[in-house]
């Protein structure tokens, strides 16, 4: 096995806050049901923007990786353009999530901004992958859907945008490796019911629209069983690429 | 011999010129001198405009006239009260909708004894027992700025009043109960600053409407003003501001009372909850003055304790609750509010001898530790530090645990809380 520097470094920084922890809890005691570790509050200087996103770490992890609970997703090397303005809706009200909506509500752009672009820089490594349950029907539908789409309902591959690394493009379509089917599934539905939406014209309303559940449930199996990629960036944004005008794009 | 003399006479005369020149540019730069530009003359209507903006932030108008996201002051949003949805007017200058065709004589009336241009009165969610209080002259400039606005097309929705609450005429028993018309008049023996602080915490900035508890109908009795009470419908308890026990500020430097509502952190506590938005919306915006000036005259509403603190049989812990409160704080809050409660101020508050905590009302610092929070981010605090969420990682007796550990912890003064109460809780969505 080699030992890359940066696999050391990598070791390191997760270790870091862990003895920080350490060192400050007199007898080292965890809680009956501590949270993981990476998501476990911890920081090393106090006026640092890692410090300020302390407020994050229980549900998206210390550096936005993600945490174990299926729902909470993955921020880590999504483009920063689009977490700005996920973050903006959440405070805005115009995407809905209760927990999210609250703890946002009063903070101003350019600090939503700085937020976003601390977790778009973040590469932590990918959380294990959860445990298949899908058939193997639904997740030969949901790699049909994801790769190459399914033309007779007008629905382009999730790859076409997403990118065949599903790591996202500049500046506003998200990486979808490392999510949660829970997660998925759950946005595809928001957007089909109109829950959630983007700006105008809004691709993805168009595309999981002309999705059924069962298609939702296979395509949100299948992109949680994927191996992450090596190279986690967003591609470039790429306009002739897209299948559809996207207002996210703009 | 003299032609070479001359050249080099001419040679030192320019470089002496331009030693000079250039010496006379650096002592001329831009900003080196003091700045003398004649002061530019703002028109009295702009003056009195942008002071009727000030005064309208101070009393956080826009917080209830603006539904999120939507056009200013266009109204329309839902206020959820113990009665029914009451939907705020439109307060736009538009001739049909709004309040276009108003005149300040009747803005002051409204505002001063809370009858509507119509003749209608005014449901008391409008704050004009606070209002009443405003001079003459601050709700002419108010008018003079709501007026400025852009006039919004959009009209009012009827309120959603369960019966008998949608009958108006109730409230002419309601007025006489709790209503007191007058404006305000400064107390003769104190200070000028006390006087403006006054004005403005019982006046514009209606802090009464969360700070004196509502009864049953919907009403705030004079005696009791400030003593503390359950926001209805939002279930975040508005802390006394007269007892030592919760927030009375008798023991806070004035700096602290000043910076919590200007900064909405401080050396001694944070704002969070219904309070993180008056201060977004409204108290950030107010002049050091202003801000300085509430605080004094906070500082000095008398304290009188209704309740004594809870006696040492109230505060008994069982050793094993204790436990695992002491574990969960080791492992999950010390990083921020430190291994002796002190906080790292003003990022994270102290919460060894915070009152946010201690406060007989445990629902504050239960929702503070199931939904975490932000500080808002006001003009001197652009990047607040933040607490995350926990109610996915403990369950309601660690949750319980935790806040009861906080609450005797450290010489703490609090009584421990049970499961059940965290567990009420827990099935209210934040906000």
């Amino acid at each position: 096995m080699r030992i890359t520097f940066a696999a050391i470094r990598r070791a390191h920084l997760r270790l870091c806050p862990l003895l920080l922890l350490a060192s400050l809890s007199t007898p080292a005691v965890k809680a009956q049901t501590a949270a993981p570790d990476d998501a476990t509050p911890a920081f090393k200087q106090l006026d640092s923007i890692e410090a300020r996103v302390q407020g994050c770490v229980t549900c998206h992890g210390q550096n936005g990786q993600g945490t174990a609970n299926g729902y909470f997703p993955r921020l880590a090397g999504k483009p920063a353009a689009y977490l700005t303005h996920q973050l903006a809706a959440f405070r805005d009200g115009t995407r809905s999530y209760p927990p999210m909506n609250y703890l946002v509500a009063y903070l101003p752009d350019p600090y939503l901004k700085e937020i976003a672009a601390y977790f778009a820089a973040q590469r932590p490594p990918f959380a294990p992958r959860e445990p298949a349950s899908a058939s193997a029907e639904a997740m030969q539908r949901g790699q049909a859907l994801a790769t190459t789409g399914d033309s007779a309902k007008g629905i382009p591959a999730c790859i076409a945008c997403h990118g065949a690394r599903l790591s996202g493009m500049e500046p506003g379509i998200p990486g979808l490796a490392g999510l949660r089917s829970a997660y998925i599934a759950g946005q595809l539905t928001r957007w089909r019911v109109g829950e959630r939406r983007a700006t105008d014209p809004d691709c993805m309303k168009r595309i999981a629209s002309r999705l059924s559940d069962t298609d939702v449930g296979a395509v949100a199996a299948w992109l949680s069983q994927q191996a992450p990629p090596i190279d986690a960036a967003p591609e470039p944004s790429n306009l002739v690429r897209m299948p559809f005008a996207c207002g996210s794009q703009k | 011999m003299k032609p070479m003399r001359k050249f080099l006479l001419a040679m030192a005369a320019l470089v002496c010129t331009a030693v000079a020149a250039g010496g006379a540019l650096y002592l001329l730069r831009p900003g080196i001198l003091p700045h003398q530009v004649a002061p530019v003359a703002v028109n009295p209507s702009t003056r009195t405009i942008n002071r009727g903006e000030y005064l309208a932030r101070a009393g956080d108008c826009v917080a209830c006239h603006t539904v999120p996201n939507g056009p200013m002051f266009a109204g329309g949003r839902a206020m959820a009260t113990p009665f029914g949805n009451l939907y705020v007017p439109n307060i736009t200058p538009d001739d049909e909708t709004g309040i276009g065709q108003w005149n300040a004589e009747e803005f002051y009336r409204m505002m001063h004894t809370g009858v509507s241009r119509d003749g209608k009165r005014l449901y008391p969610a409008m704050p004009f027992a606070s209002y009443t209080q405003v001079t003459r002259a601050d709700s002419d400039a108010i008018f003079a700025y709501l007026m400025s606005n852009p006039p919004i097309r959009q009209k009012n929705r009827e309120h959603e009043l369960r019966f008998p609450f949608n009958n108006r005429d109730l409230l002419i028993g309601w007025r006489s109960l709790y209503f007191r018309e007058g404006e305000f008049k400064p107390v003769a023996g104190q200070s000028v600053q006390w006087n403006r602080g006054a004005y403005l915490v019982k006046g514009l900035g209606h802090c009464a409407m969360c700070h004196t508890a509502v009864n049953a109908l919907g009403g705030s009795s004079e005696s009791k003003a400030f003593e503390g009470g359950m926001i209805p419908n939002q279930n975040w308890y508005a802390p006394s501001l007269t007892s030592n026990h919760e927030a009375g500020l008798g023991e806070w430097a004035i700096k602290d009372i000043s910076d919590l509502l200007q900064v909405g952190v401080s050396h001694r506590g944070t704002v969070y909850g219904p309070m993180a938005e008056v201060v977004y919306n409204s108290l950030q915006y107010l002049s050091d003055e202003d801000s300085a000036a509430m605080a004094v005259y906070l500082k000095s509403l008398p304290q009188k304790d209704s309740d004594a603190a809870p006696n040492q049989q109230a505060r008994l812990v069982r050793p094993e609750v204790m436990e695992v409160g002491r574990k969960v704080y080791v492992a999950q809050c010390a990083v921020c509010h430190g291994a002796e409660g002190k906080g790292q101020a003003p990022a994270y508050p102290p919460l060894a001898g915070n009152r946010s905590i201690t406060m007989a009302t445990p629902v504050n610092p239960i929702r503070m530790v199931l939904n975490g929070g932000y500080p808002p981010g006001t003009g001197k605090n652009p990047r607040p530090h933040g607490m995350p969420p926990f109610s996915h990682i403990l369950n309601d007796e660690e949750v319980a645990a935790t806040v009861t550990y906080i609450r005797v912890a450290w010489s703490n003064n609090g009584a421990p809380v049970a499961a059940k109460q965290v567990n009420d809780l827990r099935t209210l969505l934040p906000e």
